[in-house]
């Protein structure tokens, strides 16, 4: 049975797996999007002010081989203190400042006694949007998808 | 004698407010919002994105409104921009087998895992212009159909089982980069891919053309071509673990070549690798092609002496704003080096007809 009980390790592999799958969904949203969704910010401290740069975007030669360097992407970072000592973090695709900043006052919101409620109110809307999105591009392809048959010619 | 010039200024001035101006066209016709380009004008967008070597959306569309909708002045503001943005690192490489797919086709295989989606393509369109886009209406609606959650494996997997397909390279894991090193030769296909996916839509299509034509010639089929959404993933000192930090759309093109065997290999196919901002495929195809000509020495192939297997050649010509700059710089004042060429010719003149003597 001991086999299957959850270890102190376990069990900060899974916080950090959440968390990542939270930033991941936070960095994917719409910067404008997320504002309606967290419109008040509490008050914080910053640790990073947002800051803007590049990410190299790397490809693997024959879609599985070694990396190559494909071109970079622009990407906003931040990191932030809530006034409870909690810290967020942020790395999200483009140029949008208050997207940053609002993706790492969720990341350390969640981190508290309001991650019920930011979950309900921010992130479970997000992923069914995201599944939204997901499923028109999904079906908007199934449509395009070739039938083939085949034409059968002389006698056999 | 060196004498500077100066009394520019006012007409410089001038020509550039005369630019804006000319860029706005009939103020009576509504102006173009950067967001109408970033949404109508998308494979425009997409070029910009690949040739600048930066993905961003917004910024491709405000690049190709300042430059009038001229892509090369336009991936030049972008190639510009991206010289003042920090670095914060490299992505995990991006795993194109598990993207979201708007379009996959196979030309070797009719039958394959996950299926022949033909996507927003205008493959199968008249090529005949249509009146009524002329016309203001209501948007046409795409058809939809029950998505299936197959997988869609890449199709040179299948082969690649069989043994009849070349194993994928390996290589260094931190690869060589050409925006912090400059070029050198010879150059691995690392910095080739990374030159190729920068490198000129035109340029790469010609080259890709001449192999077809038979200078260089690699036989090449299209295994697979996939557009999609591609995950970007990051390690983050910070967090000590990886996260998602967005999405891309790129164009994936794999190609099947013929090779017929050496003294050390047993005979396989080869392959060619295009990857690509955007929805980009001829550019892409163009690249896979490329590539794999440009892969002849390390397949024990003959030199034929064609441009496309000409490494340097390729590399050195294939950046639309390094060959724009040189050439465009020689319409700019060269009057004293001009001048030191009017008075040789003088003096050759003199000495031939005996003048000076």
């Amino acid at each position: 049975m001991s086999a299957f009980a959850f270890t102190p390790e376990d069990r900060a592999q899974d916080r950090a797996q959440n968390r990542a799958a939270t930033l991941g969904l936070l960095a994917r949203a719409s910067g404008p999007r997320l504002a309606e969704l967290l419109p008040d910010l509490p008050p914080f401290d910053w640790l990073r002010r947002p800051e803007l740069g590049a990410v190299m975007l790397r490809g693997r030669m024959g879609a599985g081989g070694a990396p190559f360097n494909l071109g970079e992407m622009t990407v906003t970072r931040c990191a932030l203190r809530l006034a409870d000592g909690r810290v967020g973090q942020a790395f999200v695709q483009g140029r949008d400042k208050d997207h940053a900043t609002r993706a790492a006052v969720a990341d350390a919101l969640l981190q508290g006694d309001q991650a019920g409620r930011i979950e309900a109110a921010v992130l479970a809307p997000l992923r069914a949007e995201e599944a939204a999105r997901r499923r028109d591009r999904a079906e908007k392809a199934a449509a395009t998808r070739v039938e083939f048959f085949t034409l059968v010619r002389g006698e056999d | 004698m060196y004498v500077a010039t100066k009394g520019g200024e006012r007409a410089i001035d001038a020509a550039h407010a005369w630019l804006a101006e000319e860029r706005r066209g009939d103020p009576a016709v509504p102006e173009l919002s950067v967001a109408q380009i970033a949404e109508q004008m998308t494979l425009a967008v997409n070029r910009v994105m690949a040739e600048g070597s930066l993905y961003d959306r917004d910024l491709a569309a405000l690049a190709i409104k300042q430059a009038r909708g001229d892509l090369i002045e336009a991936v030049f503001l972008i190639r510009a921009y991206r010289t003042t943005l920090p670095r914060f690192g490299a992505s995990l490489p991006v795993d194109t087998g598990t993207m979201q797919i708007s379009r996959r086709i196979s030309a070797t295989f009719k039958d394959v895992p996950g299926g022949q989606v033909l996507g927003p393509t205008f493959d199968y369109t008249h090529r005949l212009l249509d009146f009524a886009l002329m016309a203001e209406g209501e948007p046409p609606v795409a058809a939809r159909a029950p998505a299936e959650a197959t997988p869609a494996p890449h199709v040179l997997g299948l082969l690649d089982r069989d043994g009849l397909m070349e194993p994928v390279s390996a290589g260094a894991e931190t690869p060589p980069d050409l925006t912090r090193e400059p070029l050198e030769l010879p150059a691995s296909r690392a910095l080739r891919l990374q030159a190729l996916a920068r490198a000129d839509e035109g340029f790469t299509l010609g080259l890709a053309y001449s192999t077809q034509r038979g200078y260089g010639r690699t036989h090449a089929f299209v295994g697979e071509l996939r557009i999609g959404l591609c995950a970007v993933e990051m390690e983050i000192p910070e967090l000590g673990f990886t996260i998602e930090i967005g999405a891309v759309e790129l164009t994936e093109c794999e190609t099947v070549n013929q090779f017929t065997g050496s003294k050390s290999e047993p005979p396989q196919f080869t392959r060619g690798y295009g990857l690509v901002f955007g929805q980009s495929e001829r550019k892409a195809i163009s690249m896979s092609l490329v590539d794999r000509a440009l892969r002849w020495e390390e397949l024990g192939e003959d030199a034929t002496g064609a441009p496309a297997q000409d490494a340097e050649f390729v590399l050195s010509h294939c950046d639309n704003i390094q060959a724009t700059g040189f050439l465009e710089h020689i319409k700019l004042p060269h009057y004293v080096d001009f001048q030191s060429e009017l008075e040789l010719i003088r003096r050759l003149r003199r000495d031939a007809t005996g003048a000076g003597q």
